[in-house]
C-alpha cells in the first residue's frame, strides 16, 4: 500500500505525520518527494547506502553540422532555444527534457548530453527504507526528479511518501499513483484556505483521502464543519503540545519522545487502510485529451 | 522603486503573518502574493477585486479523432508517459508538443491553456496584486512573474516606492521568480533543525541570484539553543538577524479574526514586528541596489 501524505500549506506537521507513521509500522519504506527541502532524515538519521544522480537529457549542438535552420526553436514550447544569426544559444534551466529538438532536427546536429538536476539517495533507519531526494539549489525542475525518485517504490513495504507543501506539479507527481493520501491540516483559516484545494487536488486524481488535524486545539471549528459537508474521515486529531514542538526543534520524532503515542499512529494506519479499501471504488478516471 | 520578497524556505513558519503586518506597517506600497499555488495573504488583507483576468500558462494538445489512425506514434515519442490508449493523461503531460510534430496525420493540435486566474485588488492598505493557479498546473514562476510586473506597473502608475512580495515556500521555480531582482529578501525560519536546514538552502538561493537578504526567527523560544545556532549561521555569512519573536498564541487570534498582527493587538510581538519592520525599511532605504 502506497500512502502519500500531503498538506496544501507547510508547516503543519505533515514531516512529523510521515516520520512516526513510518516508525510505526513494521515494514515501512519511507521516502521523502519533498526534494526541495527534504526533512524527513534529519528525524530518521538514516545510514545512507547508496547515491544515484538524476538528470535530465539536454541538448547540445553540433557546430559543424548545424544549418542555422531554427526548426529546434519552433518546436522547443520552452524556449530553452535561441538561434541568433550563426549562434544556436541552449538555456538548459528552461529545458524539460523532451527531446522534440533533437527528433525534429533535419541534419541531426542535436546530441543530448545529461543534465544533473539533483540527486536521489537510498539507505536504512533501523527497520525503515528509507529514499529521499535532494533538488539543486537553483534549480527549476522538481518534477522529473520525483519522477524518478518514485522509481525505487518498494512494493513489499508500505510505503509512505512525504510531498511538498502546496498543490502544484511537485505535489501532484508525489501524490500521484497512491492508493491513500492523509491530509494534514491546522485548524486556522490558513489551514482550512489550503485544505480545501489540497482536497480538490486529491479528488481531481481520483485517490481516496483523510484527513489529520494537527494542533486541533487551537483556532476555530471550521475545518470540522467542512469536513462534515465533504464528507471526509477524520482519522487523527493530535492536540498542540509544548514537548511535541520542542521534540521536533531537536529532531527527534515524536515516537521517540513520547512513545505512548504509538498506538495512535498504529491505529491510524488501521484506519488509512479501511478507508483506502471502502474507496476503492470509487475511484475515477482523469484521462482525457 | 524597492522591492521586499518575505521567503521561508518552508512553509508555515509564520512568513505571511509577518508579510500581512508589513502591509499595515509600511507607507505608499503594493503588495502582490507571490504565493500563487497556496495563497493565504488574502484572507487577512480581504481584498475587493477591482479587475480578474484569465492566466495561460502553456500549451497542451488535443486529439481530433476523426483523423487519427491509431498508429501509435505519438504514444511512442513520448518521453512522459503521458499517452495510453489514445487517451492523454494531463498531469503527465508536460506540453512539449513532440506528440504533434510526429503524428503522421496531423491529428493532435497544440492549444493555449487556461491555468489559472490573477487579480488586481484594493485593500485597506492600498492596492494588491495576487493569483490563483489552477489544481495541478504548472508554470507557477511565470504567473508569480506576471503578478510581480503587474504590481511594478501598479507602483509606477500610482507613484509607489515600495513592493512587498509574499513569497512561496520552497526553493524551486516559483521562489526563484519571486525573488530575482528584488531588493532585499527576508527569510522568516523557526529554530527548529528543519528549520535551519531549510533556511540555509534558501540563503543558498538568494545569493545565487545576489539578492542581499536579513533572517526572522519565529517562535525563537521554542528551542533557544537552535536560535543562537541561527545566530551563529547568520554572522558567520554576515547575514543580520532583524527580529526574533517568541511562540504566543495571539498571532493565531489575529489570524481567527482576519486581521493583521499590529491592528489585533499591541502586546510584544506587535512590538517586535514594529521594530523589525523600521530596521528592513532603513536597509531599504540604505543605497542599495533597485
Ligand atoms: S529537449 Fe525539448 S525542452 Fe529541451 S531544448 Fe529540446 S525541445 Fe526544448
Ligand atoms: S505534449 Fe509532450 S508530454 Fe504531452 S502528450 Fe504530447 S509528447 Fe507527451
Amino acid at each position: 500500500m502506497i500512502i502519500s501524505i500531503a498538506s496544501g500549506k507547510g508547516g503543519t506537521g505533515k514531516t512529523t505525520v510521515a516520520v512516526n507513521l513510518a516508525l510505526s509500522l513494521k515494514d515501512a519504506q519511507y521516502m521523502d518527494c519533498d526534494v526541495e527541502e527534504p526533512n524527513g532524515h534529519l528525524f530518521l538519521k538514516p545510514q545512507i547506502e547508496d547515491s544515484i544522480s538524476v538528470g535530465i537529457p539536454v541538448p547540445e549542438v553540433d557546430k559543424s553540422r548545424c544549418t542555422y535552420c531554427g526548426e529546434c526553436v519552433r518546436v522547443c514550447e520552452f524556449n530553452a532555444i535561441v538561434v541568433i544569426k550563426q549562434k544556436v544559444l541552449i538555456f538548459p534551466e528552461l529545458c524539460h527534457g523532451c527531446g522534440g529538438c533533437s527528433y525534429i532536427c533535419p541534419v541531426g546536429a542535436i546530441e543530448e548530453v545529461e543534465r544533473e538536476i539533483g540527486i536521489i539517495e537510498k539507505g536504512k533507519a533501523g527497520n525503515i527504507e528509507f529514499v529521499h531526494g535532494i533538488l539543486n539549489v537553483g534549480e527549476p525542475m522538481a518534477p522529473p526528479l520525483i519522477r524518478t525518485e518514485k522509481r525505487f517504490i518498494n512494493n513489499h513495504k508500505t510505503v509512505i511518501i512525504d510531498s511538498s507543501p502546496g498543490t502544484s506539479c511537485p505535489v501532484v507527481q508525489a501524490v500521484k499513483g497512491s492508493d491513500f493520501c492523509l491530509l494534514v491540516t491546522e485548524p486556522t483559516p490558513f489551514g482550512l484556505n489550503d485544505l480545501k484545494l489540497a482536497v480538490e487536488m486529491v479528488r481531481k486524481l481520483g485517490i481516496p483521502l483523510g484527513l489529520l488535524i494537527n494542533c486541533s486545539d487551537i483556532g476555530d471549528r471550521k475545518v470540522w464543519q467542512y469536513c462534515e459537508t465533504e464528507k471526509i474521515p477524520i482519522l487523527l486529531e493530535i492536540p498542540a503540545d509544548r514537548r511535541i514542538a520542542e521534540a521536533y526543534s531537536r529532531g527527534i520524532p515524536l515516537l521517540e519522545e513520547l512513545p505512548e503515542n504509538k498506538k495512535r499512529f498504529q491505529e491510524l494506519y488501521y484506519e488509512i487502510e479501511k478507508e483506502g479499501r471502502r474507496r476503492e471504488n470509487e475511484a475515477t478516471d482523469c484521462n482525457q485529451w | 522603486m524597492k522591492q521586499l520578497t518575505v521567503i521561508s524556505g518552508k512553509g508555515g513558519t509564520g512568513k505571511t503573518t509577518i508579510t500581512a503586518a508589513f502591509a499595515a506597517l509600511a507607507q505608499n506600497h503594493v503588495m502582490a502574493d507571490g504565493d500563487v499555488d497556496a495563497a493565504d495573504l488574502h484572507l487577512i488583507l480581504t481584498p475587493h477585486i477591482k479587475r480578474g483576468k484569465e492566466f495561460y500558462g502553456g500549451r497542451a494538445p488535443s486529439l481530433d479523432k476523426d483523423k487519427c489512425d491509431q498508429c501509435g506514434i505519438c504514444m511512442e515519442v513520448c518521453r512522459f508517459d503521458a499517452i495510453h490508449n489514445f487517451t492523454r493523461d494531463p498531469i503527465s503531460c508536460e506540453g512539449c508538443g513532440l506528440c504533434m510534430h510526429a503524428c503522421p496525420t496531423g491529428a493532435i493540435k497544440m492549444g493555449e491553456k487556461l491555468s489559472g486566474y490573477w487579480f488586481i485588488s484594493d485593500t485597506r492598505f492600498g492596492p494588491m496584486v495576487h493569483a490563483r493557479l489552477g489544481i495541478a498546473e504548472e508554470n507557477s514562476g511565470k504567473l508569480v512573474t506576471l503578478v510581480r510586473q503587474q504590481a511594478r506597473l501598479i507602483a509606477e502608475d500610482e507613484n509607489k516606492d515600495l513592493i512587498i512580495i509574499d513569497g512561496p515556500p520552497g526553493i524551486g521555480c516559483p521562489v526563484i521568480a519571486a525573488l530575482t531582482g528584488v531588493t532585499l529578501v527576508l527569510a522568516v525560519t523557526e529554530p527548529t533543525l528543519s528549520g535551519i536546514h531549510d533556511l540555509e538552502r534558501v540563503l543558498d538561493v538568494a545569493k545565487h541570484f545576489n539578492v542581499p537578504a536579513m533572517v526572522c526567527v519565529n517562535k525563537c523560544d521554542i528551542n533557544p539553543e537552535n536560535t543562537r545556532k541561527i545566530e551563529d549561521y547568520c554572522q558567520d555569512k554576515n547575514i543580520e538577524v532583524v527580529g526574533e519573536i517568541p511562540y504566543d498564541p495571539v498571532v493565531t487570534k489575529a489570524m481567527v479574526e482576519r486581521q493583521a498582527l499590529v491592528e489585533y493587538d499591541s502586546g510584544i510581538v506587535a512590538e517586535i514586528i514594529k521594530k523589525m519592520w523600521e530596521k528592513i525599511e532603513a536597509k531599504l532605504q540604505d543605497g542599495l541596489k533597485g
